[in-house]
Parts: C-alpha cells; structure tokens; sequence
C-alpha cells in the first residue's frame, strides 16, 4: 500500500487517476482506517487530502458555504456564521462518533462513505447542498441526493473525488433541523434519520420545506411528497399529524440487527414531525435576530 | 476453618477509609501492561482462523499452501494437542475437532513474522466443511426435532434415562414442600413466560497472551486471566504438560466480570509457540472476543406464584431453561437454585434445564444464571403487588428471607441482610419522590451465594519496617488496597507500607480462581491471618530480644509489648524495630496463610430504578437509580460503591439494549460495540450506593463478597419500572425500543378495540 499526501487538488487528481488498483482518499479517516484495520478493505493507494490547504477552508460563497472536504464536524462547530445559518446541518455533523471522533470526521467523508445511515446526510438534503466533484476531467456540481445511489455506492467515476460541499443562502425566516433516533445517547448509528428545511413567510406560514429521510431505504430519501403538505400550512397539529403519516408512509425500511420494519415507519414519521416543529422554531428565531 | 477466622467486632484504623488504589497510577499513565502490552524477543504473531458455519462437519483442513508462505513459522490444528484430556469440552471449544458448533469456532491457527503474514496465510488454509443446520434458540434446541449437537448425548438427572437424541445436558431440581397443595391455598395465583437473549461481559480489554513453550515441555504463559494457576491446569492438560513446568503470570486486566475464568487463545499459542519454537502472542480482536469468547446463557423461564389475600406466598415455582452455546455446563443450577433465594417459602420447587446450542461456550458473567431468575421471579412478585393493592416492598417484607430461613436451595440461613436492604430502600427519599410524566417506578431484589475457596497468600516483613504481600488472584477490583487495607490494619502500620502483588503460579501455592466475589473475602482472610503469623513472629523475636517467654508479648498498634507489667517493664518494639534487627533475631520475618475458604457469606440486595419513557419511540431512559446492598463490612467503601454501580449499569445494559442477534444460519450479526450496545455514560445517571453492614460471621473483619450480586436485581427492577411506565408487562429481554414500542402500541389497539 502507498500512501500520498499531495498539497493541491490537481495533483490529488492526477495520482488517483494514474492508480490502477484500489484507491482510496483519507480525509478524517474515521471510516477508511476502521476499514482498513478490519480487513474489509485493502487499498493500494491512499490519498491524505488533509495538506491540501483549499480543502481545509470554509468559504463564504453567494450568500453560503463552501465547505471544504477535509473540514472537520469540530471545525464546522466553531463558524458561528454557518453554525447561524444551518444549524442542522452542523448539529448532523456533530452527531457523528464521539468528541474525538468529530475533531476529524468530515462531511464528505460521511457522504462517500455511502452508508444509508450517515447522519449528516439527511441535513444536506434537505438543504438542498450541492457536492464539488473533481477528477480527471472538468470539474461538476453534483447535489447530495444524486451522489450515493445504494450502500457503499457512490456516483463518483474513476479517478474522481469531492473536493468541497456548498450550502446555499437562504430565505428570511428559514430554519434547519435533523434528528436521528438511537437505543443510546451517543456513540452509536442512526436506526432512523430525519433532517428537516423550511421557510416560513411574515405571517407564520410555511412557504417551502423540505424532508429527508435516512436509514430507512438502501439510500437517504428526499421526501416531496411529506413536504408539500407542510406548504400553506402554519405547521398546526392537523398538518402536522399528515406530514408524520406521509414520511412514515415515504419509509422503505428493512428488519435488521438495528431495527424492524414497522419501528422504523412509524420512528420515521415522529422524527419528522419533531425535526419539522424545531426547523419552524429557528426559521422563527432568525426573524427576531434579524429584527435587531 | 480455624476458631480464629470467626467474626469479632472492634474499632478499625484503616478499614472503611478510602485511599488511592495502588494500581491507580500506572492505569492513568499508560505505564501498567496488560496481556496484550508484553513482547518478546523472536516473537512470532498468531491467528486463528474461525469457521464462518454455525454447524458443520470439518471434512478436511489443508494447511499445505499456508505452510509454505514466507514468514510463516507453524500452523496448527486439534492435531497438535494432547489426545487424552481431562478437560475434553474445552479442548473442542479451543481447537474444534469433527465439527464445528457455532459461528466462530476456531478450526486451525498460524503464527508468523507480522500479523499482515498471519492473516494473509489463513486465506490460504482450506476448510472442507459440510454445512448442517443450526440452531441456537433454547426452546428450538429443547425441540422434538433440532438440529442434534453432540451424537450420544444423553439427559442427566432425568428419573427415567431416555435414548432420544437431545441437546438437553442436564436436568436439576430444587425445593421443598409441596407446591401442588400450596397453589390450592393460594387466593391468587400468576402464572407468566419470559425470555432473556446471551450479553456479553463487554470487558474492554480482549484477551492477550504472549506464550513460550520449549520441545523440552518447559514454558512460560503472560496472560490477560481472572486466573492463572487454572490457565495453568487447563494448558497443561490441553498440551500434555507437567504443571510444575509451566509458569503462568497474569498481566493486569481491564475487566473480567466472569468471562476471564478460563482459556481460549492460551493453548493454541502455546501450540503455536511449541511447533514454531519461538514465542508467540495472540491477541483477539473485538469480533473474535463477541464470536468465540464466553457470553452468557439466554435463557427461557416460567414462573407460577401463588397468595394469600394478605400477600403470604402459599407456593412458587419456576422452570428455567438455559443455552450455554455448543458445550454442557450452562449456569441454569444457579438459576434454578437462586430463583426464589429471598424468599421464605413452605413450598416451592425449581427445575432447571441445561441445554446446548450452537453458539459459543458460555463463561461465567458476574452471578452466572442469577439475573435471568430473578427477572422473571421479581417481575412476577411486583405484578402480583400491583393486583393485590400492596406495596411493592411491603410484598417482599412479608415474604422475605431471614435468619433461620430454610433457603430454597437447602441450608438454612444465618445472619443475612435482606430486610435491611428492603426497610432501608422503603426508608430512601428515592422511593417517595414524585414522578413525573411517562415515568415509572421498579424495585427488586436478588441475591448470591458468594465464594470462598482455596487461597494462598504470603506476606514478607522488610528490613526497612515495611510489608509485601504477595497474591495469586488477580486484581479486578481493586483488591490489591483492600487487601493492603486489610494487613495494614492487622499489623498496625501505615496503608502506604505495604504493597500488595500478584504473584505467578511458581512463586506461591495454588489459588482459585478470582470469582464468586471471593477476593475480599478470602484472600483478605488468608492476609489477615498471614499478618497475624508475622506478627506472632515478631512477638518472639521481641520476647528473645528482652529475655523473656514468647506468650508474655503481644502484638498491639503496631508494637509488640510485655502483655502485662508482671511480664516486665519494656518499651513497645515497632515493627521497624523489629525489622531492622531481624537479621540478629533469626532471620527474615514472613508470614503465610493457606486455606480453603468455606464461610462466604450470602449476600442480598434490593434496586430501585425510575425510568422515563418516550411513548412515540419506545425509548426508556433511566432518571434515577439507587442500589442498596448488604457488605458484611466495606473494607474500602469507594470499591464497594464502585462494584454495586459496575454490576447495576452492567444490568441496565442487559436489560434495555444488549443481546446477541444471530440470523438464521447461526450467524451473529453484531460482533462489535456499535450495534451490541452497552450503555455509554450519557445514558445513565449516577447510581446511588447505600451500603448496609450485617457482618459475616465466617470473616475475621465480616467481609461479605460485593461484586456480582449487584447485577442480579436491574434486570427485573428496570423491566418492572418500564411496565409501570408504559402500562403493559413487559416479558422479553432486552427491552429495546422497537419491543417496547410493539407493547405500547398493543396496550393501544386493546384500548381502542374497548
């Protein structure tokens, strides 16, 4: 096995499309060593990205964030200004592992790790965020929904990788917020995830909204057809009670180790209905902020 | 036992403080080595390689191709061992033989330069296996028609012997009176079925060993053990040596609970060492230890009590059935004589069924086979409080064991704690507090036997006036103060002077096992009375000092004195005195203790638990919990806080989240902490210890062992604080969410269907 750690992304680009075994990028590395170290993978290259200084950044672009692929769930933490605007996402993040584990494990890391219970996943989605792929040709933007396409799998080609994840800026009276159900407190893996994204207009009513749903389907889901009940709505308990039903409805879970079928529904839906209540609560509270 | 190991009360110095544990800074620093911190020189890594079949026939295992790999020193198969073993199950289980009985047998193991090498040569091992069905649930296995384990085997303890392939070991009975005549006096009788799934100890450290073994038959064992001196005996059968010529030392130990009491990885790396003639060190991985370790029995239980009006217990009776993975020997006698311990019964019978499966040897777990009882008694008893309008505690008052109480399982009682712990839990502001919302109460009890057993201890008087105590039962919880604390107090010096070890298996006499919550007990009685024989020595050499008989010097607050004025007028001699000149009193002062140990005291211990569910998930959350538990005396009174919140948060894990889940080939689907939780601090609050003091007449200071029967309530005082919380009995262990949530949408359908 080799190991690279080059300083630029181009240069990252080139080794992984020279490599004709298996390669692989270490970021955080929370993933990949434990991979490594079990035996369920042997590369024959790795590339560390993390000296690779425009990989290391958050970057306020267009009213958002570009978020590089090597920042790490700590780091995210300590931008209040991205912390302000997505605090779901961020909080998704940081629900990855343990303290020590998210002073390295990255966004990216998470989303080409391809697990179908990635935590900060759902919260990208339903931001609507959109994946910088880059590679041996032109560079794409890809969204987060169109990267992973079952568990492991990635849409990325041959010799490509992420190289950051952009938030968008959002609307007056916006607010995001994820849940994830586990047995424990911490230390553990979503058994069902909920990320919620809404705005709300002057009057209290939801004027766009968006739901993800993680650990319920071979891939995260983007739920419209929940969402859209919300719409029109000012989020009363009727409303509310139809968006559970329909993200219960959304779920296509298995029985497993982590949990049944009808659990799984039926937690998809009340995580849904929580996710939504706190997004509405901060979309609020952005209003107020903004009126000092 | 001598008259001198007996109870006497009196004013202690040391005893009942709280200093640092000796070991303390070493753990913090990284300095102390456990079993996998030690290395050698020429040291080859070992592996073994596990059969991913629950059930199959070993057809032929080809090491050809493996041998030839470069940096590849030996591989061994059932071939390299002894032929003739006393130990014959655990041979199989270390080394499988014709079969393989459970996912992750170990079928044949290699040893090389670098564990990359080692991995690497077992791919190219090849295992013809014929793969048969499997079973692995108790009741399945108990069928008419289960996959067989063992051709030939046949039940004991049945009355009539049965020909009838089985996988049923054993059958136990246990009781008195005459239930069938008890139930009909009974004004209320209940009757319920529960299930418990195997846990894991989850003891953080894998097992480890570094082994060295000569074609001479003469080697070395560093090993990760609750154990060594039975490593011993076991690796010497297994391999066919001499024990005199195998040395075993014991590293420090990050948690046993049980499951360290005996071998796994230790033959076959002394195999390894012996045909490769280099040492050799194998440490398991976390998957290893979930698959081919020791859990715990499941176990499947019914349970009928019968009352009075007024809450008398006319009759009781349980039928327990345990698996113990693909080996006799699961601890359902324990269960079945545990059952109904805190009880005083007329009439009452147990029956216990010993039954194999194909899922690995099960080992000792803190209490083995007690927790699964009284889960399914304590949460019979609390329903039938609740449909007699009684008080919970009251219930178990009326009903509870006391001196001179006929146990359930034959002897009579002596002085025992149960009601103490019983009026001291109903007189707590823990079970008076409010509750809130979605919140509710449990309380049980439990009881265990406790060890004593065969010790050795040797203590040494040094020049400088300080003491060595040498031990050979390793040190899982802090016994090494407590046994420091023990000798410190007998011989009237400071704790700081001494310094406790643990000795290998050629330095001092046998020991037992470290289990049965034994330690304290019975090596802290082999300390004392090894210090009071340095002690008399001393007053020998203080009475050849001032020219007078032995038996007029006594040994005092440190001192040896003239045991009165008539015997003369001498100043007190300390023990550094005395230590200091002992070279011209007679040589080297030490004292030593051998003994078998039979006065362990039983020990009780009620648990309270405040559990706050989430309707909409099923999740249950412990708020509050509280421990009270009888330790005859609290040698050091952190320790014993320390193992009644250890065992009571093992239990609380065992009950809300752990279990091994096996699919239906036999598979184990979760050989990892991520999905086999146990719980995380964040989970829990801090677990109140009361500790209650009824001395143990058969210790000098009235130890008590502390250390498993912690565990033996949370199973039902969890379960039984969720069924309040959630208005349905809950039956199943573990109470995990996607259960409890099932349970409450029940309560729900049958609400709407009134």
């Amino acid at each position: 096995m080799r190991y690279e750690a080059p300083t630029s992304v181009s240069e990252a680009a080139k080794l992984l499309a020279k490599e004709k075994g298996l390669a692989r990028i270490l970021a955080g590395g929370t993933d990949l060593i434990v991979q490594m170290k079990s035996g369920m993978i042997e590369p024959d290259l790795v590339v560390d990205i993390k000296r690779i200084d425009a990989l290391k950044r958050i970057k306020k672009e267009k009213g958002g964030f570009r978020v590089g692929a090597a920042v790490s769930g700590a780091e995210m933490e300590e931008h209040e200004e991205l912390c302000a605007l997505w605090p779901g996402v961020v909080e998704a993040t940081n629900l990855i592992g343990s303290t020590q584990v998210q002073g390295r494990a990255t966004m990216a890391g998470n989303l080409c790790n391809a697990s179908p219970a990635a935590d900060c996943v759902p919260a990208l989605v339903a931001a609507d965020a959109v994946a910088r792929v880059v590679g041996p040709k032109k560079g794409r933007d890809v969204p987060v929904i169109k990267m992973t396409t079952g568990p492991g799998k990635t849409t990325l080609k041959r010799g490509e990788f992420v190289e950051s994840i952009f938030l968008p800026s959002r609307k007056k009276r916006s607010g995001d917020a994820y849940l994830r159900f586990i047995p424990r407190t911490e230390m553990d893996i979503a058994v069902v995830g909920a990320g919620v994204s809404l705005t709300l207009d002057k009057n209290g009513k939801c004027s766009d909204a968006r739901l993800s749903l993680g650990a319920v389907a071979a891939k995260v889901l983007l739920v419209e057809r929940a969402a859209k009940i919300l719409i029109g709505s000012n989020l009363d308990e009727e409303t509310l009670e139809k968006f559970a039903a329909a993200a219960s409805a959304a779920a296509k879970p298995i029985d497993d180790k982590r949990g049944t079928v009808d659990f799984r529904k039926k937690v998809s839906g009340v995580l849904a209905r929580r996710a939504a209540i706190i997004a509405a609560e901060r979309a609020m509270t952005t209003e107020k902020k903004g009126k000092k | 036992m001598s008259s001198n190991d007996r109870f006497e009360s009196r004013e202690f110095k040391v005893v009942g403080t709280r200093p640092l544990r000796p070991d303390g800074l070493d753990k913090v620093t990284g300095k102390a080595q456990f079993g996998a911190d030690v290395t050698a020189p020429g040291m080859l890594h070992g592996a073994i390689l596990r059969s991913p079949h629950a059930h199959a026939i070993i057809k032929k295992i080809d090491t050809k191709q493996a041998e030839k790999l470069e940096g590849v020193h030996a591989v061994v198969t059932r071939t390299d061992f002894a032929k003739d073993v006393d130990n014959t199950d655990v041979l199989d289980n270390c080394m499988a033989g014709e079969k393989a009985l459970y996912d992750g047998h170990a079928v044949a193991a290699v040893a090389a330069t670098s564990p990359s090498v080692a991995r690497k040569a077992m791919k190219l091992i090849k295992v013809t296996y014929k793969v048969l069905p499997a079973v692995t649930d108790v009741d399945m296995a108990m069928g008419a028609d289960a996959p067989i384990l063992h051709d030939g085997m046949q039940t004991e303890g049945l009355e009539k012997k049965s020909r009838k392939p089985t996988n049923i070991a054993q059958r136990h009975e246990f009781g008195h009176g005459d239930v069938d005549a008890g139930f009909k006096q009974a004004d209320l009788i209940v009757e319920r079925s529960f299930t418990t799934e195997a846990t894991h100890q989850g003891y953080i450290e894998p097992h480890a060993c570094l082994a060295n073994l000569g074609r001479d038959g003469r080697g070395e064992l560093w090993c990760c053990t609750q154990g060594h001196y039975y490593v011993r005996e076991l690796c010497a059968d297994l391999l066919g040596l001499d024990e005199s010529q195998l040395r075993v030392t014991a590293s420090e130990i990050g948690g046993g609970f049980g499951g360290k009491t005996t071998v796994f990885i230790e033959p076959v790396a002394l195999a390894l060492a012996r045909k490769s003639g280099r040492p050799v060190k194998i440490v398991m991985s976390r998957n290893e230890v979930f698959r081919a370790s020791g859990p715990t029995s499941s176990s499947s239980i019914d349970v009928k009590i019968g009352v009075k009006n007024d809450g008398t217990i006319t009759a009781a009776f349980a039928d327990l059935r345990y698996q113990g993975g693909a080996y006799p020997g699961s601890p359902v006698e324990f269960g079945a004589m545990s059952a109904f311990a805190c009880y005083n019964l007329e009439n009452v019978k147990t029956i216990g069924w010993d039954v194999v499966a194909n899922r690995p040897k099960q080992a000792a777990y803190r209490a083995p086979g007690a927790p699964m009882a009284a889960f399914a008694i304590e949460s019979v008893v609390d329903e039938i409080a609740g449909k007699l309008r009684m008080d919970p505690i009251d219930l178990r008052l009326k009903n509870a064991a006391a001196a001179g109480t006929k146990a359930s399982f034959g002897p009579v009682y002596s002085d025992i704690g149960l009601i103490r712990t019983l009026e001291a839990a109903k007189n707590h502001p823990h079970y008076s507090a409010p509750l809130g919302p979605n919140q509710g109460r449990g309380i049980a009890c439990g009881f265990w036997f406790n060890f004593g057993g065969q010790t050795s201890v040797s203590l040494t008087v040094n020049a400088d006036g300080t003491v060595g105590v040498a031990v050979g039962t390793p040190d899982i919880g802090g016994s090494r103060a407590s046994i420091s604390q023990m000798v410190a107090e007998e011989l009237g010096i400071e704790y700081s002077q001494v310094r406790a070890l643990i000795a290998d298996t050629a330095t001092l006499g046998f020991n037992d096992v470290t289990d049965g919550s034994r330690v304290t007990f019975a090596t802290g009685l082999a300390a004392i009375e090894a210090a009071r024989n340095a002690a008399k020595i001393m007053c020998e050499r203080a009475a050849k000092t001032w020219g007078i008989p032995s038996d007029a010097v006594v040994w005092e607050d440190g001192h040896a004195k003239p045991v009165s004025s008539n015997a003369g007028d001498f100043e007190p001699l300390s023990l550094k005195d005395i230590a200091a000149s002992a070279a011209n009193t007679g040589g080297p002062i030490a004292g030593h203790y051998e003994i078998n140990a039979d006065g362990a005291g039983v020990s009780f211990s009620t648990h309270i638990a405040d559990v706050e569910m989430d309707p909409e998930t099923g999740r249950a959350e412990i708020k509050r919990y509280t421990v009270f538990q009888d330790a005859g005396k609290a040698i050091h009174p952190s320790y014993v806080e320390g193992q009644f919140q250890g065992g009571a948060v093992q239990g609380i894990g065992w009950a809300l989240n752990e279990e091994y889940i096996y699919n239906k080939d036999g598979q184990l689907q979760n050989a990892g902490f991520l999905d086999y939780r146990i719980p995380v601090a964040s989970d829990l609050p801090m677990i109140d210890a009361v500790i209650l003091e009824v001395p143990n007449p058969g210790h000098p200071y009235g130890v008590r062992g502390v250390g498993e029967t912690s565990i033996v309530p949370p199973l039902a005082t969890v379960a039984n604080a969720i069924s309040a919380a959630a208005g349905v009995r809950m039956t199943s262990i573990p109470m995990s969410p996607p259960k409890v949530l099932e349970a409450l949408d029940s309560v729900l359908i049958a609400e709407a269907a009134e």
